[in-house]
């Protein structure tokens, strides 16, 4: 009978799910994604790290895409276009300000999220193209930020630009082409704003996409990195999360909690705070004098620091020019830790890649400190 | 699986006015739907443009004279008031007429027609008297007026509520 029959039926939930199933065999998938654990120990919150940096790089998307709803490049229209969003969109100074937000969270996460990877030596055996594409992404998401910083047009922008892309000459042979190409002429103009627009909505979302792909393709196929002492130790004591759904459900949680730390920050200083702040101010303008304190992004400080405090000349070399080897040397030497640390090959602790680690931390945090000090 | 825990849950607390695992649904439905309203709501707002900052134009000094008018074949000249198109005509009388040139069927652009004595509108063949007034084809409405007043050689149009 027809009711029987229906009434046999299994819910429409299981169904669609058979539909699926025929056609792209997801009970493969969730198969698969059923066996993936995640490990569980003392440093166990070290794993939300990356995932927290995604989320906020979907909501730099997000908030990206509305922004470009009202924002208009060019040298008569970026300014007044920013000015626009900020006081007379609705909302525009929230989407606005969580944009900001955002991107000064998704650097300090990223930053984290690299550390602790160091430091745990997740990086090595068999993650080193984990590791190298992260590399990639930080150089991304740092110029992400350099060429974003520059869109409002104001005047501190121009002139952080203009010290930023001053930098590019002291490579040597292409210095000087690079930093034309660069900023689209000679100087700091309205045709940078171009370059810097196509670069920040265009070019670099589809190669941080890409990388990204790549480099969530390489987590989900390896599994989470277990501690370097499991390697020794016996089975007894290891512990294990399931990832879905235990572990996702975490991980959402953990967004939730983000998205509503950047919605707190947003409404309470719409214009950021201290040192990571970006009043729109004064509308840019090449001809008048540079301000007193010209400073880039808090992330940047401690190069910019470093280029300054060193001499003039250091033996054959212009002191800019030292100063980029010295950092691109160490940012190399950094990128290639996965294969210079042979004792993470083996499994083992390596107490001089250690010392290197928080060699570069401190470097990094007493650099940034002291930029702001001696202003 | 879901399904068989749910119903043994609810099975055991069936005595109770609401179980417990239906009102944390419910109670998890209702947040997530806070949430996406919290997150959407600006979203739909800021996707509204605003209206535009722009001051409402009353009074416009058209950028021309009496003499140019005279001078062109149509007996008349397009201008702008503000962010509207406006066109001024040259009656067979010598007055000079201002209108609203966008007509009030579908936004087209009026043009003066000295051998026909009427505002026409090429698009669908509308036509107004040299009152404005809608006389032919599908305009609903008259154009509007505006108000022409001659100082020297300078012309200034302004609205009708001045």
């Amino acid at each position: 009978m027809p009711v029987t029959q229906l009434s046999d039926k299994p819910p429409f939930k299981a169904r669609a799910f058979d539909w699926l199933d025929h056609r792209f065999k997801i009970r493969d998938l969730t198969a698969y994604m059923g066996n993936k654990v995640v490990p569980q120990h003392g440093h166990s919150m070290f794993y939300y790290l990356g995932g927290l940096t995604l989320f906020l790089f979907l909501v730099q998307v997000a908030t990206g895409i509305l922004l470009l709803m009202y924002y208009r490049p060019g040298a008569d229209s970026a300014y007044e276009s920013v000015k626009f969003i900020i006081s007379n969109v609705t909302f525009g100074w929230l989407i606005r300000s969580i944009h900001s937000w955002s991107a000064n969270l998704m650097i300090l996460v990223l930053f984290l999220h690299m550390f602790t990877v160091y430091f745990t030596q997740a990086y090595r055996k068999p993650r080193e193209m984990t590791w190298l594409t992260g590399i990639g992404l930080l150089g991304l998401a740092l110029t992400f930020g350099f060429s974003g910083y520059l869109l409002p047009w104001n005047e501190l922008a121009f002139f952080a630009t203009r010290v930023g892309t001053g930098m590019i000459r002291a490579i040597p042979v292409i210095g000087e082409y690079l930093m034309v190409v660069l900023r689209g002429g000679e100087d700091v103009t309205g045709a940078t704003i171009g370059r810097f627009f196509g670069l920040h909505v265009a070019i670099l979302p589809a190669l941080f996409s890409l990388l990204l792909t790549i480099h969530l393709l390489f987590v989900q196929r390896q599994g989470m990195s277990e501690p370097i002492e499991w390697k020794s130790s016996g089975d007894t004591h290891k512990k294990y999360m399931k990832f879905f759904p235990n572990f996702l459900y975490r991980d959402l949680l953990v967004w939730l909690i983000a998205l509503n730390v950047l919605a707190l920050l947003a409404v309470i200083f719409p214009d950021g705070v201290g040192v990571i702040h970006w009043p729109l101010g004064e509308k840019a303008d090449p001809f008048a004098p540079p301000p007193a304190v010209i400073r880039p992004e808090w992330y940047f400080m401690f190069a910019f620091l470093t280029l300054k405090l060193i001499p003039a000349k250091v033996l054959f070399l212009e002191g800019e020019q030292f100063g980029l080897l010295v950092m691109g040397v160490g940012g190399l030497i950094w990128a290639l830790v996965p294969f210079l640390d042979k004792s993470s090959q083996r499994g083992e602790r390596s107490r001089g890649w250690m010392l290197f680690g928080f060699g570069a931390l401190g470097f990094i945090v007493i650099m940034t400190i002291l930029g702001y000090i001696l202003e | 699986m879901a399904e068989e825990k749910s119903s043994s849950t609810k099975a055991n607390f069936s005595n109770e006015k609401v179980p417990r695992r239906s009102f944390l649904e419910k109670f998890l439905a209702a947040g997530t739907m806070a949430l996406v309203g919290a997150v959407f709501y600006p979203v739909a707002r800021f996707l509204v443009p605003p209206k535009s900052g722009e001051a409402t134009v009353t009074q416009v000094k058209l950028p021309f004279t009496r003499r140019d008018v005279e001078a062109e074949s149509q007996k008349g000249k397009t201008f702008r008031f503000g962010r509207k198109l406006g066109i001024i005509v040259l009656t067979p009388s010598g007055e000079l007429r201002a209108f609203s040139a966008t007509c009030t069927h579908l936004d087209c652009t009026v043009q003066h027609r000295p051998d026909l004595g009427v505002l026409w509108c090429a698009c669908h063949n509308g036509r107004y008297d040299l009152s404005g007034k809608n006389i032919a084809g599908p305009p609903p409405r008259p154009l509007d007026a505006f108000v022409v007043n001659e100082v020297g050689e300078e012309i200034f149009v302004s609205s009708g509520v001045a």
